[in-house]
């Protein structure tokens, strides 16, 4: 795995306010190229907040958000034209919703749904455009079979392997991933990780995960975010911090776990 | 209702000159220059409602209302007939609130209103092609949120009519949309020709006459100005084609034409006839004979179907 010193993505300062409620506050870090990002915290802790405006679908009320872009180096998301950030976010950057619904179109094939993206930056050859997308379903794990078939045919965990299809056809560099177990069986959740796993570590892709859960955490981030009520209370290796947590609250947080 | 008006400072009586006010005419004009600037852009206009229903063209009705004069003439179509009950009610409202006059004859009209059908017959730059559309934006069947399709138009994001694409020819081995066929136009917008048959897409590429169209019920105008690139959407391995019929017209013999199936009696006979009548009985007139033409005993079928002439 590679992973350069030049920081794939720079937050500062990140503050989303929603009216006089704190969404997230004061949230600072960079992510560098391969490297996978947890960030744990109870419900309403702001997680999905932060990935939202980390992830330039809802701008904050304060901070940047820096991305190492392939052309253009260096670049503020929030200050590209629309054009240019809407061509980022479905180049090079990946999103896989809780809800696969979120992030599937339902009334097409699964073939169109992974060719969706290659289509949109040109791709005008449908022969290729179809061995492609029956290639990457053969990468998540479906026959290929299935290809000309519908998603809504497809089982809860199938789709959730098709929205993570559809989104790394075009070799996405950065993925974000808002509670993508959530919902699924134990069993389903055990197989999507490790799919997930193998992806990022074949792929080297820099992934940031939101997840109230810390056993998916553990599975696959590299480093920890631990929030509460919006504020980044403890960071730093996954193991670090779960084994050994420092802040009262991720104590609680671990030990909770633990009693499950 | 009784007195037919051609002028609009003589506009006291019931109606105006075509039936709208001036002031509202005014209003589509502004959008049909806007929607001639940029050429298949899809211009907002403050349809009103006209004494008929939306099925039967009132976007394309209130466009030729604003662009007729009373030196005109008007040819109106449906698939391709100028005397099915839609184009033949249209054509009178314009002959009683405008007092134009009308023809069946492609050559002579001014100003065509169609539904359907772009003539057979080449256009040329003194005349007007107008069209009623039911649903101008061909993003929507993907994406209904308008906000968004407005966005993707003004971003030039149009992988989504691929998406389209790509399912017909997964689902049916080619494309099989045959109307409403999407089309690029002048390398910038994305437009739907609805629901003009995509044997008629070619026609609309560098067309000589002005072509307008007009959607009703979703309050929208555009335009392709003269001589305008229009390109149907397709794949490099699988290349736009328009439709192809194995038999000639049985009445004019033209194998050229978009072809209508005509059931002939209850015992299954059926015919192929030209969908434009203007442009059938003009090579009729010429002489031009199909296997079915009347002249000749039904049934016979020729191999070579042109009579001797
Ligand atoms: N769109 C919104 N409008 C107003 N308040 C919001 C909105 N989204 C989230 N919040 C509030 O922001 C806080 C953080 O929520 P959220 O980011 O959804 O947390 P999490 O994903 O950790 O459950 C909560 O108090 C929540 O009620
Ligand atoms: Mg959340
Ligand atoms: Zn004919």
């Amino acid at each position: 795995m590679t992973r350069s010193n030049e920081p794939l993505l720079r937050v500062s300062d990140l503050t989303m306010m929603y009216g006089d409620r704190v969404g997230c506050r004061n949230v600072s870090f960079e992510l560098r190229p391969g490297e996978v990002l947890g960030i744990v915290g109870e419900s309403g802790s702001g997680k999905s907040t932060l990935l939202r405006s980390i992830s330039a679908q809802q701008e904050p009320t304060k901070g940047t958000v820096e991305y190492h872009t392939r052309i253009d180096g260096i670049r503020d998301v929030y200050q590209m034209s629309e054009a240019q950030r809407r061509l980022l976010m479905r180049t090079d950057w990946a999103f896989v919703h809780q809800n696969a619904r979120d992030g599937l179109r339902m009334n097409v094939s699964a073939g169109a749904n992974i060719g969706e993206r290659l289509m949109a930056v040109g791709d005008r050859h449908y022969g290729n455009i179809r061995n492609a997308a029956e290639n990457w379903l053969g990468k998540v794990e479906i026959a290929t079979e299935r290809l000309d078939d519908l998603p809504s045919t497809f089982s809860g965990g199938m789709q959730q392997r098709l929205q993570i299809a559809r989104n790394l056809v075009t070799s996405p560099r950065l993925v974000f991933m808002d509670e993508p177990t959530g919902g699924l069986d134990v069993s389903v959740q055990a197989r999507l990780l490790d799919l997930l796993r193998g992806l990022v570590h074949d792929l080297n892709l820099a992934v940031i995960i939101v997840t109230h859960d810390l056993a998916v955490a553990r599975l696959l981030s590299h480093r920890l975010m631990v929030m509460q009520r919006g504020e980044v209370i403890e960071s730093g290796l996954t193991d670090q911090v779960l084994d050994d947590p420092q802040h009262a609250y991720t104590q609680l947080l671990v030990s909770s776990i633990l009693q499950n | 209702m009784e007195q037919t008006v051609n002028n609009p400072a003589q506009a006291s009586s019931a109606y105006n000159f075509a039936y709208l006010d001036e002031q509202t005419k005014r209003m589509i004009r502004r959008a049909l220059l806007k929607a001639v600037a940029i050429p298949g852009y899809q211009v907002p206009f403050a349809g009103r409602e006209m004494p008929m229903p939306y099925g039967w063209g009132t976007g394309g009705v209130q466009v030729t209302a604003a662009v007729i004069g009373p030196d005109d003439t008007l040819k109106v179509i449906d698939q391709g007939a100028d005397d099915t009950t839609n184009a033949v009610s249209i054509r009178q409202f314009f002959a009683k609130t405008a007092n134009v006059a009308t023809t069946e004859k492609t050559a002579k009209a001014s100003i065509i209103q169609t539904r359907h059908r772009i003539p057979e017959k080449e256009l040329r730059e003194d005349q007007i092609l107008v069209y009623q559309v039911p649903i101008p934006e061909p993003l929507r069947f993907l994406e209904p949120r308008e906000t968004e399709t407005r966005k993707m138009h003004a971003l030039e994001e149009y992988g989504l009519m691929h998406v389209k694409l790509y399912e017909d020819i997964s689902r049916h081995g080619h494309i099989a949309t045959t109307y409403a066929y999407p089309v690029m136009v002048n390398d910038r917008y994305v437009m739907d020709p609805s629901p003009t048959p995509k044997f008629d897409n070619p026609k609309m590429d560098m067309m000589a006459a002005l072509q307008l169209f007009g959607a009703g019920r979703e309050k929208r105008i555009y335009a392709l100005p003269p001589y305008t690139k229009v390109k149907s959407l397709d794949f490099e391995d699988h290349p736009f084609e328009v439709q192809s019929w194995k038999d000639e017209c049985g009445m004019c013999g033209a194998t050229d034409s978009y072809l209508d199936e005509v059931i002939l009696d209850d015992k299954g006979n059926r015919m192929f006839v030209c969908s434009d009548t203007d442009y059938c009985s003009e090579r009729q007139d010429a002489g031009h004979r199909g296997p079915q033409h009347h002249d000749q005993p039904l049934g016979t079928s020729h191999s070579n179907g042109k009579a001797a002439e």
